[in-house]
């Protein structure tokens, strides 16, 4: 194990310490919570005064266990969900178990023992479920055979409940705090050997145990990145130039450098300039009316408006675009159709806004480098600290206290990171804390992209639909941050919740003639994954444009979907389970309106029911069923959590939209940018509904169905009257 | 000199009259469970209690503060004891939590408005921004904490391994009233 030693360590006088939030839970009393490094100055990840099993695994001599959990916590319950997985396998006593989180240099110096740390597209249980309960697994084994060893009896005659190993033909008995210092000598099993646990035998697993992180945050204890403080520490705002692309030319340091408290102002890059003072209040208050002058180039005159130009070409052009989907002959079934159907659809940019704005503290000497960062990726972080530094990985950390929200924000681009550390660069051995202000969040967002969608569908006089054309004209997020990923021209991406291959995103309908085509469009504005990512748009796009169809063929939006459907017995199964929950056959309150959406992405299928009121221009949406298969259900009540907060989150997509003009962001904070609040809040039914042969994703998949289902119980309040191109304030329509 | 008293102890602050309150008890005093959120007063997630009542901490000048009673989250109990607190545990509400102090604060101060209120009340007094979407949750341990013995929490139906139906293998046949 290496031990970087860092020159600096007297005067930062920080000790090796491990950060322990404990919380005396109801049942039982214990000490759980929370382990993570406040500041390690070694690559070496404590074991808190107890015997490493193995590398998810450390168990103390009061029988209590610590399960290290590589992903990231920003809201969605991911790390009780995982400790569940190891918990399972490992045999545990769940009362006794607290969670311990780790850098990514102390990952880096164990070869990568805990894989990937990067936490966002629904991956966290779904892509790490095998290697963690094998983890749990071995350990329990090894705890096993340090039994059976001390005992001299084969290990199959053993067995063990919540921690306490017991040999029936002796009676002899011992718990795991007694036995980990020897298992923590023997051999690892071979992984090959493990044999996970059948889910209809497990304990722990489908149950809902109460989250291991929630005490802390009732009582404002819990430390988020925005919260850190280091000695001698200085606090920065920061100032991007408006328009994207444009540059800093100058700024007049001399008009506020005799304000109080303020340090130094500084150029951080081409684009953008910081203040730094001992209080962020007056950095930032300084930073206001600091003269600055800006280069804005081209971009800015781009606006909505042209924007919304270059997208309309991309519906009708030849010039780039692919065919993802190109079968049948869609254009003579459309022709020979009893009737075609056209429509286009848009929707804006919309911002993250995660409730934390925008952090990082950056502290920077000659050889070490160090960040305290509130990351979806913390390995991301490092890299990104390590070339701004120009040092190497190794004299780089990065500590990844919990996120207040992430959303997609908060993963590959870390933006802020190489911000604080281009200023800390300047002030060598000075911790800087930066903080973005509300304004700079909203108009330096990496936003959800902007799209247009053009469908046009046949139908036969049976009202069958008999072909489908589908053309999705936007700007893509691969193109922006990631062009590895655009394979021969063609970035699959943009059409998620439309492909046809399994498993993933998974178009659900079945039409003869069908052809499915992404048209690029790039703006200036800069883009990224938005919780959800593209099957927001996506399913916004065709599940209301199938409501538009079915209407035309004087067929029930349920009837009409179960019909196309047929074919994809998944999909069917869960629209099947919310039209039976949300009790589509059954009649509503005079002035009650329905409407049904079912998508699939992150591997879950999920369908929505919603039921809504119009008065004048005021909808209010009363209830919301909304379903999902996500294959296993880890934590039932903590699905149903991410669930309702699926239709606050899927509210952007109606009421919220990021507009340009003058080539810059126009809505800076809530009082222009709407979030939703708890009286537009309708009630909310979960239903979960796993089928146990796979394992699908939790925190995004329901978000995409909201907004459809509720545009689609607008139409039919309307009389049939659809909502195309949103946000609602573009037809006159708000939530109320 | 600005003479403080927050969560019962007295404290001399040396800062600008206009000062937020928020970065005085963030920053100057060191308690970090207010946070900043949006800095004009539309998000709450700053909300501190002065003199019982609820204030959004990011808009409101340290010097308005002098002499008043300044309770934050830390304040509020120094046990997690208070009834809302207790709800918010037994219901699991928060989800990443960056809002909590400040939604917490807000339920306490309308349960002493309003011990048993309505959701029309809650609707009037929760006007603080949770991104994650913990609403349902609030509501439900509001009113757990009120005990006006209406609150709908999380229905969620779910049936548990082993349950499946065999046709469709969708199993929905237990509804929980968590």
């Amino acid at each position: 194990m290496t031990t970087t030693t860092m020159k600096n360590q007297n005067q930062v006088a920080l000790t090796r310490r491990q950060f322990v939030v404990s919380s005396a839970l109801a049942s039982g009393g214990l000490a759980l919570g929370f382990h993570f490094p406040a500041a390690a100055q070694s690559n070496e990840l404590s074991t808190l005064g107890g015997s490493e099993i193995n590398a998810w695994v450390v168990v103390r001599p009061d029988d209590s266990c610590v399960i290290r959990i590589a992903r990231a916590e920003m809201g969605q319950g991911t790390h009780t969900g995982l400790a569940q997985l190891v918990a399972e396998e490992l045999e545990c006593d769940w009362a006794k178990v607290s969670l311990q989180t780790f850098t990514p240099g102390q990952n880096l110096a164990r070869k990568r023992v805990w894989r990937n740390m990067s936490t966002g597209g629904s991956r966290g249980i779904r892509e790490s479920h095998e290697y963690v309960r094998q983890g749990g697994a071995a350990a329990r084994i090894m705890l096993l055979q340090a039994a059976a060893a001390e005992w001299k009896v084969p290990v199959t005659e053993l067995s063990v409940e919540k921690g306490v190993v017991t040999h029936a033909a002796s009676g002899k008995a011992t718990s795991y705090g007694k036995l980990a210092s020897q298992a923590s000598k023997l051999p690892a099993p071979d992984p090959k050997s493990i044999v996970l646990k059948h889910p209809k035998d497990w304990k722990i697993l489908g149950k809902s145990p109460r989250r291991l992180d929630t005490a802390p945050k009732v009582n404002g204890s819990l430390k988020y990145g925005i919260d850190t403080v280091l000695p001698g520490m200085q606090y920065a705002a920061i100032k991007a130039c408006p328009v994207f692309g444009g540059k800093l030319v100058s700024f007049d340091a001399s008009k506020i450098s005799s304000r109080r408290g303020i340090k130094a102002v500084v150029r951080v890059d081409d684009e953008s300039v910081a203040v730094l003072a001992d209080s962020f209040w007056r950095a930032k208050s300084a930073l206001e009316v600091l003269p600055i002058t800006w280069d804005f180039g081209p971009n800015g005159k781009e606006s909505s408006a042209t924007i919304a130009e270059r997208l309309r070409e991309g519906l009708t052009s030849t010039n780039n675009v692919f065919a993802d989907i190109d079968q049948g002959n869609v254009a003579e079934a459309i022709q020979g159709a009893a009737k075609k159907i056209e429509a286009v659809y848009g929707t804006p940019f919309v911002s993250h806004a995660c409730m934390e704005p925008m952090n990082c503290t950056a502290r920077v000497t000659a050889d070490r480098a160090e960040v305290w960062v509130p990351s979806q990726n913390a390995e991301a972080s490092l890299a990104a600290l390590a070339a701004v530094t120009g040092l190497p990985l190794e004299k780089c950390e990065a500590y990844n206290p919990p996120l207040g929200g992430g959303f997609g924000r908060r993963g590959g681009t870390q933006d802020y990171v190489r911000q604080a550390a281009l200023i800390a660069k300047q002030f060598p051995g000075t911790p800087v804390k930066l903080i973005w202000t509300r304004e700079e969040d909203m108009t330096h967002d990496y936003f959800r992209p902007i799209g247009q969608c053009r469908l046009v569908a046949g139908i036969d006089a049976k009202g069958d639909m008999v072909g489908l054309h589908l053309r999705v004209s936007g700007q893509s997020i691969n193109a922006y941050v990631s062009p590895h990923n655009i394979i021969d021209g063609k970035d699959r991406r943009q059409l998620q919740g439309y492909w046809k291959d399994p498993g993933e995103s998974q178009l659900g309908y079945t039409v003869p003639n069908l052809k499915v085509e992404y048209a690029m469009r790039n703006t200036h504005v800069p883009v990224g994954p938005w919780r959800g990512v593209n099957t927001n748009q996506n399913a916004i796009y065709l599940e209301c444009f199938i409501d538009e169809v079915a209407k035309a063929a004087g067929k029930d939006p349920l009837t009409f979907r179960r019909n196309l459907i047929k074919n994809h017995p998944k999909h069917l199964g869960v629209l099947d389970a919310v039209a039976d929950k949300g009790g589509w056959d059954k009649p509503l309150a005079p002035g009650m309106f329905r409407g049904i959406a079912q998508f699939m992405g992150y591997g879950s299928y999920t369908a929505a029911i919603a039921e809504v009121s119009i008065k004048g221009n005021d909808v209010k949406v009363h209830r919301v069923i909304l379903a999902t298969n996500c294959g296993h259900a880890v934590n039932p009540v903590q699905i149903a959590s991410q669930i309702e907060g699926s239709v606050a989150y899927g509210m952007d997509s109606l009421q919220s939209e990021s507009s340009v003009k003058d080539g810059r962001i126009v809505e800076k904070n809530f009082d222009t940018y709407p979030i939703a609040r708890m009286y537009q809040m309708p009630k909310i039914e979960s239903v979960i509904a796993p089928t146990y042969d796979f394992w699908g994703g939790v925190g995004e998949p329901t978000i995409c169905v909201v907004a459809p289902a509720i545009l689609n119980a607008i139409a039919a309040a309307r009389g049939g009257k659809p909502v195309r191109m949103l946000p609602l304030k573009n037809e006159g329509l708000r939530l109320v | 000199m600005l003479s403080l008293n927050i969560n019962g102890v007295n404290h001399s602050v040396d800062v600008e009259p206009k000062m937020p309150l928020l970065w005085v008890i963030r920053e100057q005093i060191g308690l970090t469970g207010t946070k900043f959120g949006c800095g004009i007063a539309q998000c709450g997630a700053c909300t501190v209690h002065v003199n019982g009542e609820p204030v959004r901490s990011c808009s409101y000048p340290v010097s308005n503060a002098v002499n008043q009673k300044i309770t934050t989250i830390e304040g509020l109990t120094s046990d997690s004891s208070h009834p809302i607190q207790l709800a918010w545990k037994a219901l699991d509400v928060p989800q990443c939590g960056y809002c909590q102090s400040g939604q917490i604060l807000a339920a306490a101060s309308l349960l002493k408005r309003i011990p048993k209120p309505t959701d029309k009340d809650i609707d009037d007094a929760m006007t603080n921004i949770c991104r994650c979407g913990s609403y349902q949750r609030i509501r439900a341990a509001i009113h757990m904490a009120a005990g006006t013995g209406k609150g709908i929490g999380s229905v969620i139906h779910y049936a548990g391994p082993g349950a499946a139906n065999a046709k469709t293998g969708i199993s929905t046949d237990l509804e929980i009233d968590h």
